[in-house]
């Protein structure tokens, strides 16, 4: 006989993949929490048990590295030490005969300066790790007590768990149907199969609690705050100061309120009804809102100034950005932001028999896509110069388009527009790509070497991001720096007394999350500058947790309608999960705001 | 009531109650570490595991709530060998030396580790080391710390200040200073708590007895000893003494068979502080004006270093009256040497006491007013007067009673309660009333200052004015009472605050019986010495009215002044 044989796997090699290939998501649950020092070692003698032992940096090399990382976190460290293992860690990178060496000391070349201070604090035999007792919550930038609120639905409570949501977070019904959850990643339940649906599961406590109303506002301060946009930042900051006791106005440029929840997210995906249900609680608690009332220029804000006693500007990244390319500006090209705030406001647009080609990989140009399927477009092709596995967008949002029969072309860069003689747009020009090297931590694409292709295209929806109309701040002297308003992690602006910035304006287009936290942020600071302390005793009582928590089992993920029906209509898309999902997904719940560091301290954080 | 089934037997357990709790009331004994109910029910040390059936792995019944027709089992084989293996996973960790620990057959681990019959363990001992400045007056030993969490808790949620904390992550996460500071450097009050409520000899107060013994050993120093009020609670708790033969007259006799050459009764400081702090309070109660309203006690060295550090906008307030530890040193080297005809020089002045935060007190270099070093040279815990009285194999229960020694050795039932919470106000208001109108009250007039537990505010009248008096014993209790004061929830003139939960009787000095709370039935023991006391009024203690006439003069007086009151700013 040859030797050669088939090869099988054993039951042992099977068991091997099977913890390989549950190994990264388990060490994606809890993260932020750990020392990075004694994680860096641990990863380091993972990557060593790889070796195969011919090289001697590798082989010798790695051992040393963990060596000199557990003297370090023994506290017996010095600074020749730390340099030592810079210097350890270069030789192994570059005298490696293979990747094994090299890349688990390149990995570390990396930590090194990510966490320079963390390193030097064991120096001084200090840890500044600092565990986050329940992940889920810790992950969400507005802190909502995620177990608190599923372990609520899981009894039924439903208006209770709307309630303990809002304590953090003002937006559950906006949350529940499009939060891009954060949360999830953190979830410790990935230490056993799959993150909690914890969005479906919000989604469906919101749709069975009814009309909830909002507390009561403690009494009046006598001091006025003037928001300046009513989307999710200042409309979050607006809830709470007024509960404060405060006294809020809203000024809101556009029709409605809401901001790009309303005039960004396309109904099928948020529908008018859900946000109306927050909005209309948030100002139930006296909120004035004050629509179609734009700050034009410098002297109308330094007017707010001094008719409130603070201002937050919360004016969201409203403008859309131009690619740069010849026939930009002719009929027939219009931005994604255009596009969804005409549809927002209540506006139609026929695009039947259309060709449609949106420019771009991120959710606005998946909304744009879509939305364009939905006015009855012939074709959308969403052309983007990367891969699909490096858009921006959420991968549902990418694979609900192309169920929608709507096309995603890949590698392709726009070059040019092509018109007619009257101006009107025919196609785009685009360049084939081929994905190279990373940068920035991102593979990026260059010409390949093919020739330009034209897709035809009656209209061109752009949707490569969003600018802020920071002008007549920018003339009122406050600090701008490419369109973004300038504020520090407290929302302050630095040298402006009083006036405070949050949400999209200040950091760039975001998410609907990251803008409540803006708001709850802005809301404490201002509340703090108004020179009060006020704590908001807004917390829910919460069931005690089962002693039992069920074993590995499949996550319980939403559907939506079929994609022929939904297509062509601006219906919400996604079914919510079922009373049975729903019962099985609490009962996945780890619970760790009893369990584990929970039940020690700050399982609950009652008070912001 | 829930209802479940525990071993076989029915046992009931209201509403949202645990397993713990249930088994308890049926009469089932499980064992536990960390728990430490309403304080730290965090399930970290595993002992108190139970089988639920149903449940694949065990569950802490400390912090697992019972629910209807559960079936428990406390001592099934899964429940022995998983005690058993996290107990011997604690003594892999634990410095296992325990013949020369301070809690040596008083240590829960060690209790825990024989009724579990651990006799070797199977994985390699390494108990980590020891990084901690022994001079403090609070000791923390690493290698000691099974990391129950219980210092952390209690600091955090009956004291509020927040010390302690669970440091980093992983294998070397670990108990220590909060942010990974210093003790010195850190808000810590002293008071002790953490360390009477530590299962193991993690931490400890500093033990000064061998300069005792050096003192009293040399010829040429004359030892003057002064007990504090809620020492005569405690003294015998370990001593294998009960409560009939642990008198207070034993206790002077023990103290003096150690060889001290004068015993002295820190009551009659108490009662000078009356006459101080009452006539302070009189004179400030009659200038609102003049002074930050209301008016604190300053009595409690742990209650004046949280003031400092949690509430400075309030040091003004603290009487300028010292603590009567300090009176008494500083009086002991000045007219007691006089009247004696002792140099002062030569005078060794050991107090002991239930407090670990009067050892910082007597190190205070503001507090040097006799003139020859520190005012209060030595400071004892109850546990370190248990363990000299061992040491010198002093068979107590064979005493005879003695008293204590003369002059200054009297008290009246007013110090006395000095030891225990709304004692300082009660003795405080019996005075005031006497100092306003010339004639005693009715020694139990103002019973209604006395409190338990948590904070009291009430009016009452002195001598025909309204005096509004707060009082509150525990730090947490005082931040929440302070806070009430600052945002005026609260009015009040007279505010008594003693850092420990029930005052000096539950003090971070005293003998630590575990799990146990026994500061209310010490306080008790106060009580009735009060009342069972010929003298029950401050100022009718004959020997502070001879004080006043043969050496201070007037309370308040230039005398005084400079020997009885301090500014704790300079501190």
């Amino acid at each position: 006989m040859r030797n050669l044989e088939i090869q099988t796997a054993t039951a042992a090699v099977e068991d091997v993949r099977a913890m390989c290939a549950s190994l990264g998501r388990r060490l994606a649950s809890d993260t932020g929490n750990v020392c990075p020092v004694e994680f860096m070692a641990a990863v380091l003698r993972m990557f060593h048990s790889r070796s195969c032992g011919k090289c001697v940096p590798c082989r010798i090399g790695l051992g040393t590295l963990v060596e000199l990382l557990e003297k370090i976190l023994d506290g017996k460290g010095t600074k020749a030490d730390l340099a030592q293992v810079e210097k350890t860690c270069k030789t192994v990178a570059m005298a490696s005969d293979c990747a094994i060496g090299s890349e688990a000391a390149r990995a570390l070349q990396v930590m090194l300066p990510a966490f320079r201070e963390e390193f030097e604090a064991h120096l001084d035999g200090r840890c500044t790790a600092s565990f986050q007792p329940v992940p889920c919550a810790g992950g969400c930038p507005a802190h909502v007590d995620i177990p608190g609120y599923i372990a609520l639905t899981q009894a039924g409570s439903y208006a209770d768990a709307v309630r303990l949501i809002r304590k953090d977070n003002p937006f559950p019904s906006v949350c529940g149907l499009i939060c891009e959850h954060p949360c999830e990643e953190h979830c410790r339940r990935q230490m056993v199969d799959d993150a909690i649906n914890i969005r479906g599961l919000k989604r469906f406590a919101v749709e069975r609690a009814g009309v909830v109303p909002p507390p009561a506002p403690l009494p009046a301060t006598g001091k006025k705050v003037a928001v300046i946009g009513a989307g999710p930042a200042g409309l979050t900051a607006a809830y709470f100061l007024t509960l404060m006791g405060h006294s809020v106005t809203v000024l809101e440029k556009r029709r409605k309120a809401g901001g790009m929840l309303r005039y960004g997210i396309p109904c099928y995906r948020l529908p008018d009804e859900d946000l109306d249900r927050d909005i209309d609680a948030i100002l139930a608690t006296g909120v004035t809102l004050k629509t179609e009332t734009p700050i034009e220029d410098g002297d109308a804000f330094q007017r707010l100034r001094t008719e409130y006693d603070s201002v937050f500007i919360a004016i969201g990244a409203h403008t859309d950005k131009k690619l740069g390319m010849p026939n930009e500006d002719k009929k027939g090209v219009m931005s994604a932001v255009e596009l969804l705030r005409h549809i927002g406001d209540g506006g139609t647009l026929d695009l039947t028999g259309k060709q449609v080609v949106v420019v771009g990989g991120g959710n606005v140009a998946m909304d744009a896509t879509r939305t364009a399927k939905r006015l009855g477009a012939e074709s959308v092709k969403c052309v983007y110069r990367r891969r699909v596995e490096d858009m921006t967008a959420l991968p549902e949002e990418v694979e609900s388009a192309a169920a929608e029969d709507c096309e995603i072309m890949t590698l392709m860069a726009p070059v040019r527009v092509e018109v007619d003689e009257d101006e009107n747009v025919t196609g785009l020009w685009v360049q084939p790509q081929i994905i190279g090297g990373v940068q920035r931590g991102r593979p990026a694409p260059r010409n390949a070497d093919k020739p330009e292709v034209l897709v035809p295209a009656d209209i061109i929806i752009v949707a490569i991001g969003q600018a802020v109309e920071s002008d007549p701040f920018e003339a009122a002297g406050l600090p701008v720096k490419r369109s973004l308003l300038t504020a520090d992690m407290a929302c302050q602006v630095p040298g402006q007394k009083g006036v405070f910035v949050g949400g999209d304006c200040q950091y760039g287009p975001a998410t609907v999350i990251r803008s409540i936290e803006a708001g709850k942020v802005a809301a404490a600071n201002i509340d703090h500058y108004l020179g009060y302390d006020t704590q908001l005793d807004l917390a829910v009582d919460v069931p005690p947790a089962a002693f039992q928590i069920s074993g590995p089992c499949g996550r319980a993920t939403m559907t939506e309608e079929a994609s022929r029906v939904r297509r062509s209509s601006f219906a919400l898309a996604e079914r919510g999960l079922s009373e049975e999902e729903a019962a099985q997904e609490c009962s996945r719940c780890l619970r760790c705001d009893h369990f584990g560091r929970g039940a020690f301290r700050n399982g609950r954080v009652e008070k912001w | 009531m829930v209802t479940l089934t525990i071993d076989g037997r029915t046992a009931k357990v209201p509403e949202g109650g645990t397993i713990l709790e249930a088994a308890r009331a049926a009469g089932i004994a499980i064992p536990t570490l960390c728990y430490l109910k309403d304080v730290n029910e965090a399930g970290a040390c595993r002992v108190c595991l139970v089988e639920v059936e149903g449940c694949d792995s065990l569950c802490a019944s400390c912090n697992t709530v019972a629910t209807e027709g559960m079936t428990v089992h406390t001592n099934s084989r899964a429940v022995r060998l998983a005690r058993r293996d996290v107990v011997e996973m604690m003594l892999s960790r634990h410095d296992c030396h325990c013949p020369t620990c301070h809690r040596s057959g008083n240590c829960a681990l060690q209790t825990l580790a024989a009724d579990l019959n651990i006799f070797d363990l199977p994985y390699e001992h390494k108990a980590p080391e020891n990084r901690w400045n022994r001079d403090f007056p609070l000791i923390r030993e690493e290698s000691k710390c099974i990391g129950c969490l219980r210092c952390v808790s209690l600091c955090d949620k009956v004291q509020s200040l927040n010390v302690w904390d669970l440091l980093g992550t992983g294998s070397r996460a670990r108990v220590g200073v909060r942010g990974g500071g210093s003790i010195e450097s850190s808000d810590c009050s002293l008071c002790g708590q953490c360390i009477t409520h530590c299962p193991t000899g993690a931490l400890h107060a500093r033990d000064d007895t061998m300069q005792v013994f050096d003192a009293i050993e040399d010829e040429n120093t004359v030892t003057v000893a002064q007990i504090a009020p809620a020492v005569r609670t405690a003294w015998a708790e370990q001593l294998g003494l009960s409560g009939e033969k642990a008198t207070e007259g034993r206790m002077v006799a023990a103290v003096k068979a150690l060889g001290f050459d004068y015993v002295l009764d820190t009551e009659y400081s108490a009662d000078l502080t009356i006459m101080e702090e009452g006539s302070e309070f009189l004179h400030r109660f009659t200038h609102k004006g003049d002074y930050a309203w209301p008016m604190f006690t300053s009595c409690c060295p742990g209650w004046v270093r949280f003031v400092k550090s949690q509430f400075p906008e309030f040091t003004g307030n603290l009487s300028t009256a010292k603590s009567p530890q300090q009176m008494f040193g500083a009086i002991i080297k000045t007219y007691f040497a006089k009247r004696l005809g002792l140099e002062p020089e030569k005078i060794k002045v050991v107090s002991i006491m239930p407090c670990v935060a009067k050892k910082y007190e007597a190190g205070v270099e503001a507090l040097r007013d006799a003139g020859c070093g520190q005012d209060v040279d030595v400071v004892l815990t109850t546990r370190e007067l248990s363990r000299m009285l061992r040491v010198a194999h002093i068979d107590v229960a064979s005493l005879p009673e003695a008293e204590f020694d003369k002059p200054l050795g009297e008290g009246t039932g007013a110090g006395a309660i000095f030891g225990t919470t709304g004692g300082v106000m009660e003795a405080a208001l019996r005075s005031a009333h006497y100092l306003l109108t010339g004639q005693n009250p009715d020694p139990d007039a103002f019973r209604a200052v006395r409190i338990e537990s948590g904070w009291k505010v009430l009016e009452t009248e002195v001598g025909g004015a309204a005096v509004r008096v707060a009082v509150s014993s525990g730090l947490g209790n005082a931040r929440q009472l302070l806070e009430a004061i600052r945002n005026g929830q609260v009015q009040a003139d007279f505010v008594e605050i003693m850092a420990c939960p029930g005052g000096c009787a539950g003090g971070g000095g005293q003998p630590i019986a575990f799990n146990e709370e026994r500061a209310a039935q010490r306080g008790g023991v106060l009580r009735t010495l009060d009342e069972n006391c010929a003298l029950r009024f401050s100022h009718e203690n004959p020997d502070i009215q001879k004080t006043y006439q043969e050496f201070l003069g007037e309370p308040l007086g230039e005398t005084a002044h400079h020997l009885l009151h301090t500014d704790v700013t300079k501190w």
